[in-house]
């Protein structure tokens, strides 16, 4: 435990200011507020891969580590859409995740954005539409948030996330 | 020659065929041997019976017939056995009553092309889910790209998942959309209680149709997509894919370039090994090493995109070379961080192997048996943890590992702590080994001049990529385009492994099981 400890302590603190850019701060200053005003400070994602190469999902399991530290902002990870306030997808759909994906966009409480991200997500990237393949999320559901990138940086991924959250501060949400 | 050696065993237990061993220089270092359809299982008994592993099986549907591939590794030694197939009514004998590694990659090819693997134990599909149908094979040259797919292909729920029975026993589905940030897949648990009895993995779900896009793709295209076949393994595809085209051309590539495609292979291997042994303590709930290791991979990363461009390595080969050089003050900030890595895993190796509720939870746990691991043709890692030693750096070397001793990390126990320790192991090999490369890193150019080969020419690559032996084959048709690309990714290994080790583990140890294996979902569906 010392050696832990020891550790943990030598360590410091890793986490970093987001970003130098004075816009890019101001915008996370603006989603606290808007995620402590419209989301009880948190912020829900579902993340569903439709079929990528699994470099997206690494560059999002970064945004977990200290350096990012993504829950910092509110922004969280779920295991179910009914508890997600976005989903965001990865890959291209491809045919066989077609459905499933459609199944955990119906099953997202509502008003939920759809976010996605990467090159494949965006517009097709390296694998377009096929016999195997729907091509991007658009072809599928409706999306609200691009993140371009192959794959997008974490940095990148974190800027879409905080622009998806702008976003959703102008939507009307009932009750 | 090794493989002429092994040729010659083969041709010794097979007196009544008629076998020709051959050297191909594409397809080198492999002997070619052409045999008779009919011949095709007794051969594949032949090899077994010699103790040979079942590597891969791919079908190149030429011009004029179709062509099946099948190779055989056995002590760093390749065969690689090729019949002629009826492209009008394709059928061989099935290995996998010899050799179970073939049972998925044979159903794959039987989904895709076609082809009926006479005696074959599973009638079910594969990479067919509901997107076409059982008369359409999309990978026959005579099938467009686009396919004819229904406008919202419906769930794949008439699979027929093995069934166990008893009256305790509970089946839990999960999947193809899993709990965490994770591949699809689906997993069908049969339990009592907590304790699984049977574990069946259904993957497809990662289809994109990878081998029919590289169709008609240059070399730069065909790169490209085989950069993105498994997005953690883009340096091992890239290379395979790479050494596939080179070979087939009779490209050399320059001494600089091999040494640079090393040390982004090396480094690929360690920046998935620190992700993962990170990721298997946090599965356990040690979140403490999680986080540790996760900085130290995101500032790994961080240098692979200051020095060559990209966090994951992605894009940075080309056919004849590497696109970015490395220069003296890149140099040495590697050696730097290599000195200062170690520095870092030293005492946290310290801690991971002497952790009392860490060893309660991993050792022990997905313990997988030398017999199984061998049965099933395991590799890299995961052969590793159950005793299986073989490394192609070091057994098959190809530059520029034919200059450097690699050593390679052997333990037997098989299990979730076992298959740590070779990775923290393999970290260090890892690190020597870019420290030799770049003590004698060669001058000269990172690339030389691409010329696509003539219609015909094809070629074989083949590296130990951060989960063990990643192929590549590649046909060249017109124009230096491609006519055929079959990669082959390790982990087509590691599901039945997952599958084998996991009976008797209780559910909640399935997720650090999982990870401990860690097989591409898209490596696998292509």
């Amino acid at each position: 435990m010392l050696r832990i400890l020891h550790r943990v302590i030598t360590t410091g603190t890793l986490t970093e200011p987001l970003d130098a850019s004075a816009s890019l701060e101001s915008l996370g200053i603006e989603v606290r507020r808007t995620l402590g005003a419209r989301f009880a400070g948190s912020f829900a994602i579902r993340h569903v891969d439709a079929g990528s190469c699994n470099g997206c999902e690494l560059e999002i399991h970064a945004l977990g580590n200290p350096y990012h530290d993504l829950e910092r902002f509110g922004i969280r990870f779920v295991a179910s859409p009914r508890h997600a306030d976005a989903l965001l997808v990865t890959g291209v759909v491809s045919r066989h995740m077609q459905e499933a994906l459609l199944r955990a966009h119906a099953a997202m409480a509502k008003p939920g954005l759809v976010i996605a991200a990467g090159a494949c997500a965006c517009d097709g990237g390296e694998f377009g539409t096929s016999y195997a393949s729907c091509g991007a999320v658009d072809s599928v559901l409706p999306v609200d948030v691009r993140i371009p990138g192959c794959p997008p940086t974490p940095v990148v991924l974190l800027r879409g996330l905080l622009a998806a959250l702008g976003r959703e501060a102008g939507l009307t949400r009932p009750g | 020659m090794m493989a002429q050696a092994f040729a010659e065993r083969l041709r010794a237990a097979l007196p009544a065929v008629a076998l020709a061993p051959r050297t191909e220089p594409g397809l080198m270092p492999a002997m070619v041997i052409a045999v008779a359809a009919d011949d095709w299982a007794a051969l594949g008994s032949a090899a077994h019976g010699l103790g040979a592993r079942w590597s891969a099986c791919w079908i190149d549907p030429e011009p004029d017939h179709w062509r099946a591939w099948v190779l055989y590794e056995q002590g760093g030694a390749y065969v690689l056995a090729q019949t002629a197939l009826d492209p009008r009514a394709p059928r061989l004998p099935s290995l996998t009553p010899v050799f179970a590694a073939a049972d998925r990659p044979e159903r794959a090819i039987r989904d895709l092309l076609g082809v009926a693997f006479d005696g074959h134990p599973d009638a079910r599909r594969w990479l067919r889910h509901q997107a076409w149908s059982a008369e359409v094979h999309p990978l026959q040259p005579g099938q467009p790209l686009a396919g004819t797919p229904p406008a919202r292909t419906p769930a794949d729920v008439g699979y027929a998942f093995r069934k166990i029975a008893g009256d305790a026993v509970h089946e839990v589905a999960v999947g193809p959309i899993h709990a965490g940030t994770i591949e699809p897949g689906h997993f069908r648990f049969a339990t009592v209680g907590e304790q699984a009895l049977t574990l069946e993995t259904r993957l497809g779900y990662a289809h994109r149709g990878v081998e029919k896009l590289a169709v008609g793709r240059d070399a730069a295209g065909l790169l490209r997509l085989a950069a993105r076949v498994a997005g953690d393994s883009t340096v091992a595809h890239a290379w395979a894919a790479c050494m596939a085209m080179e070979r087939a051309a009779g490209c050399a590539v320059p001494p600089r370039a091999l040494a640079l495609r090393g040390l982004l292979a090396e480094r690929e291997r360690v920046a998935n090994h620190l992700g993962d042994v990170g990721a298997i303590a946090g599965d356990v709930g040690f979140s403490f090493a999680q986080m540790q290791f996760g900085a130290l991979r995101e500032r790994w990363q961080r240098r692979s995109a200051a020095l060559f461009g990209h966090r994951l390595l992605m894009d940075t080969l080309c056919a004849g070379g590497v696109r970015t050089d490395l220069d003296l003050e890149g140099t040495q900030a590697l050696l730097q961080d290599h000195a200062r890595l170690r520095a870092e895993l030293a005492p946290l190796t310290a801690i991971l192997l002497d952790h009392p509720s860490l060893e309660d939870r991993l050792v022990g746990a997905g313990a997988l048996s030398a017999a199984d691991a061998r049965a099933l043709g395991c590799l890299g890692y995961l052969g590793r943890a159950s005793g299986l030693a073989f490394d192609l750096r070091r057994d098959a070397p190809y530059p520029p590992y034919d200059r450097l001793p690699v050593r390679v990390p052997l333990y037997d126990s098989g299990d979730v702590a076992a298959r740590m320790r070779v990775r923290l192991d393999e970290i260090g090999v890892a690190l020597e080994l870019m420290d030799a490369l770049l003590a004698a890193l060669p001058p000269g150019p990172v690339s030389t001049h691409w010329e696509a080969p003539p219609a015909g020419a094809r070629g074989l690559g083949l590296v130990e990529g951060w989960r063990g032996e990643t192929l590549a084959f590649v046909r060249f048709g017109a124009d230096g385009r491609v006519a055929r690309y079959a990669p082959r990714d390790p982990s087509v290994f590691a599901w039945p492994a997952l599958e084998s080790m996991l009976p008797g583990n209780i559910i909640p140890d399935f997720p650090v099981c999982n990870k401990s294996v860690n097989g591409a979902y898209a490596g696998c569906d292509l």
